[in-house]
């Protein structure tokens, strides 16, 4: 099995994939980070009518080689300047399932030229009290640029937090905190992947786009590369938060952080291939490596698109796990970015053609 | 001093950085019993000298962990904080070692199912360091402070955006005033001093006034700016200059001086209304000993008590441009005529 480390590169790849502006049907400088970064290896790859980025790397193995797509979205939930107030002051929309709570006194950057703002709050002084228990409305927020948005922002411009990466704790349990891990902890993923691609395998890897309003880019990559099966690498909420009531136990956490990458069997959208299940388990067996299942229950990934193109593709996800997913600062575990890197490797590693020769179930 | 914590009753931290830019300034400086930093600029006039008292509290807004649970914290507030500005927010843990955090709103099913429609309520906000829970406990106690940890950020040539600048801002208009009546004479003496503990108690105006008993008192404060969200007949606009408050808190006749001393300079003014407790150090500053008379100057500030508050810097330097030319202006027989009529 190749060594596949999170080491101090792997991290700085992280953090700027982070800290890039990539609102839904706005990819374009995660896009540029990505093509930068697989510069250099020469593979083969497009740009396609969604600017979904599809790399494709042949196996060098003689025969017949699985054509495996592994997707991981570039997008990240974010806003949309909508009206423009005067003074470097602006009305916004939300792309994707961004809560209102979650913008309240929030830096952010807008625009092309990624201008600094901030999203601010009536001051308590002013509000009542049956204010302050009530929800915060999208209406009542505004992104305040000062003077400097006046002639820089306009009205379609993309806007999402301002990036605050931090590396919390050290040793074997240190953690990651940003936002938009959601999904860029995947792509960083696939760009190792990319660069430490199996020869048993013809690795597609598509960096899809607009997985947050709808899995739509990961529809059209899936048609185009026609993939024998696929793999979604995303970053899966983990709810392990203590229960209120102290003598109950939290029954919903679907997934923990520290407990190795999240196999997902069932959601929303996608009932995973049994065979890849258990490919991946028993991969997972071999190596050694930690692992969870993501718990049944709501939620999705470009799978759910991907599994129903064309014929059919047989598809599962892997996820990391990440607390606070679709805020500012959301929370990873870089001994589970790790087991899933090294998962996902062996897994693909082990791919042979006979691997959907046998029966679904 | 706005990347530096401070909490009301913990101020050590932004005293020393105050006291560092005072030093020069100043010909003597003390802390207070309450940690009040108190720098006195004398003047050169013949004694007994007349003495002015110019507060701007240096204590900040933040919170305080009560309980730990598997890891996470629970926590309080230090002054007021509506709890909506904190889901996502970063804080700062001042634990054993200083450590990196998020503030979180748990998903519903976590919390009672009383709380569960409405706003977030602080008692089920818990705050992650991203440690595990046999780190934390090791690290964190339950009266360990959490303070907000967002970049000061500068919005244009002219806007700054960040934490505790209520009221971190009008220490910076002092810092500035003391600055400028380096090279001017000024007669009465100046007791520059930083507060403390204003956003729980105003105990730290209240006994500096007390043991330094001066002749007039200013509060420099920050009020509310016009901006989103916000009720335009309470606020006011930024970069407008100084906002002088007018009301029961304030000495109408130093109002009036005030506000020559900004005409002598043609500098704009804004007059705020405050029609009862003003909310600042000269509710105290006024009531202390047999009465000070006490004005009120404040800096407009967008978003108060959240960590993303947005002042100009213009209103900054003329704030300390105001104060440094009322001093200036003051005459040794200044109390002498100095009556409250309202009328005036």
């Amino acid at each position: 099995m190749a060594n596949l480390k999170i080491g101090s590169t792997q991290i700085k790849l992280l953090e700027n994939l982070c800290g890039t502006l990539g609102v839904s049907g706005h990819e374009v400088k995660v896009r540029k980070l990505i093509l930068e970064e697989l510069g250099d290896l020469g593979a083969e790859h497009t740009v396609d009518a969604l600017g979904n980025l599809l790399v494709t790397r042949k196996g060098t193995r003689r025969g017949r080689r699985l054509r495996v797509m592994v997707a991981a979205h570039m997008d990240e939930v974010g806003l949309m300047v909508s009206g423009d107030d005067k003074d470097g002051i602006y009305k916004f929309e939300v792309v994707g399932g961004l809560s209102a709570a979650q913008l309240v006194g929030k830096p952010v950057v807008v625009g092309k030229e990624l201008i600094p703002g901030v999203i601010g709050f009536k001051p308590i002084h002013l509000t009542t009290a049956s204010e302050r228990s009530s929800g915060v409305s999208l209406d009542s927020l505004r992104i305040d640029t000062g003077g400097a948005g006046n002639g820089k922002v306009k009205i379609g411009d993309r806007a999402a937090f301002a990036p605050y990466f931090a590396v919390l704790g050290s040793g074997r349990t240190r953690a990651l905190r940003a936002k938009a891990l959601d999904d860029r902890i995947g792509v960083a993923s696939l760009i190792e992947l990319v660069r430490n691609a199996p020869e048993n395998i013809d690795l597609l890897a598509a960096f899809t786009t607009q997985e947050e309003i709808g899995v739509r880019g990961a529809q059209v990559a899936a048609h185009a590369f026609d993939p024998d099966l696929a793999v979604v690498l995303d970053c899966s909420p983990a709810h392990d938060l203590p229960h209120w009531d102290d003598d109950e136990e939290n029954t919903r956490y679907n997934t923990r952080l520290g407990a190795g990458p999240a196999l997902y069997v069932a959601d929303k959208g996608t009932l995973s291939d049994p065979r890849l299940v258990r490919h991946f388990t028993a991969t997972a067996g071999e190596a050694g490596v930690p692992f969870q299942f993501r718990q049944a229950g709501g939620g999705g990934t470009d799978a759910s698109a991907i599994h129903k193109v064309r014929a059919g593709i047989p598809s599962i996800s892997v996820s990391v796990p990440g607390r606070y997913l679709h805020t500012a600062a959301s929370i990873v575990r870089v001994s589970d970015w790790q087991n899933t890197l090294r998962l996902v490797h062996a897994a693909l590693s082990g791919m042979n053609p006979s691997l959907l020769n046998t029966e679904r179930v | 001093m706005v990347r530096t914590a401070g909490l009301s009753g913990y101020e050590a931290e932004i005293r020393r950085i105050v006291e560092e830019a005072w030093r020069p300034l100043t010909d003597e400086l003390s802390v207070s019993k309450l940690g009040s930093l108190q720098g006195l600029k004398r003047g050169s006039g013949g004694e007994p000298r007349p003495s002015i008292l110019i507060a701007a509290h240096m204590d900040a807004i933040g919170m305080m962990v009560t309980r730990i649970r598997e890891g996470f914290l629970h926590v309080t507030e230090i002054g007021g904080i509506d709890a909506r500005v904190l889901p996502g927010q970063v804080v700062t843990v001042h634990g054993r070692e200083t450590l990196s955090a998020v503030v979180v709103e748990p998903p519903s099913w976590l919390i009672p199912p009383a709380d569960r429609s409405g706003s977030t309520s602080l008692e089920n906000l818990l705050v992650d360091t991203g440690l595990t829970p046999e780190k934390v406990s090791d690290l964190v106690r339950p009266g360990d402070l959490v303070s907000f940890a967002s970049e000061p950020l500068m919005l244009g040539k002219q806007l700054l955006a960040a934490h505790s600048l209520d009221n971190r801002a009008s220490v910076a208009a002092l810092t500035h005033a003391l600055d400028l009546l380096q090279t001017r004479v000024h007669r009465w003496d100046v007791w520059a001093v930083a507060t403390v503990q204003e956003e729980e108690t105003l105990g730290g105006a209240m006994t500096s006034a007390y043991h330094l008993q001066p002749d007039l008192a200013i509060a420099v404060d920050v009020t509310h700016g016009k901006g989103p969200g916000s009720p335009s007949d309470k606020t006011y606009p930024l970069g407008d200059g100084p906002a002088l408050g007018l009301g029961p808190n304030i000495h109408p006749g130093v109002y009036k001086a005030v506000k020559d001393a900004a005409e002598r300079i043609e500098m704009k003014t804004q007059l705020e209304a405050m029609a009862r407790h003003s909310g600042t150090d000269a509710y105290s500053l006024q009531i202390t000993q047999a009465g000070i008379p006490t004005m009120v100057i404040s800096i407009p500030l967008r978003y108060m008590h959240t960590p993303v508050e947005v002042v100009h810097l213009k209103d900054i330097t003329r704030v300390g441009r105001l104060l440094a030319e009322f001093i200036t202006g003051l005459a040794p027989d200044f109390m002498d005529g100095l009556s409250w009529d309202e009328e005036a």
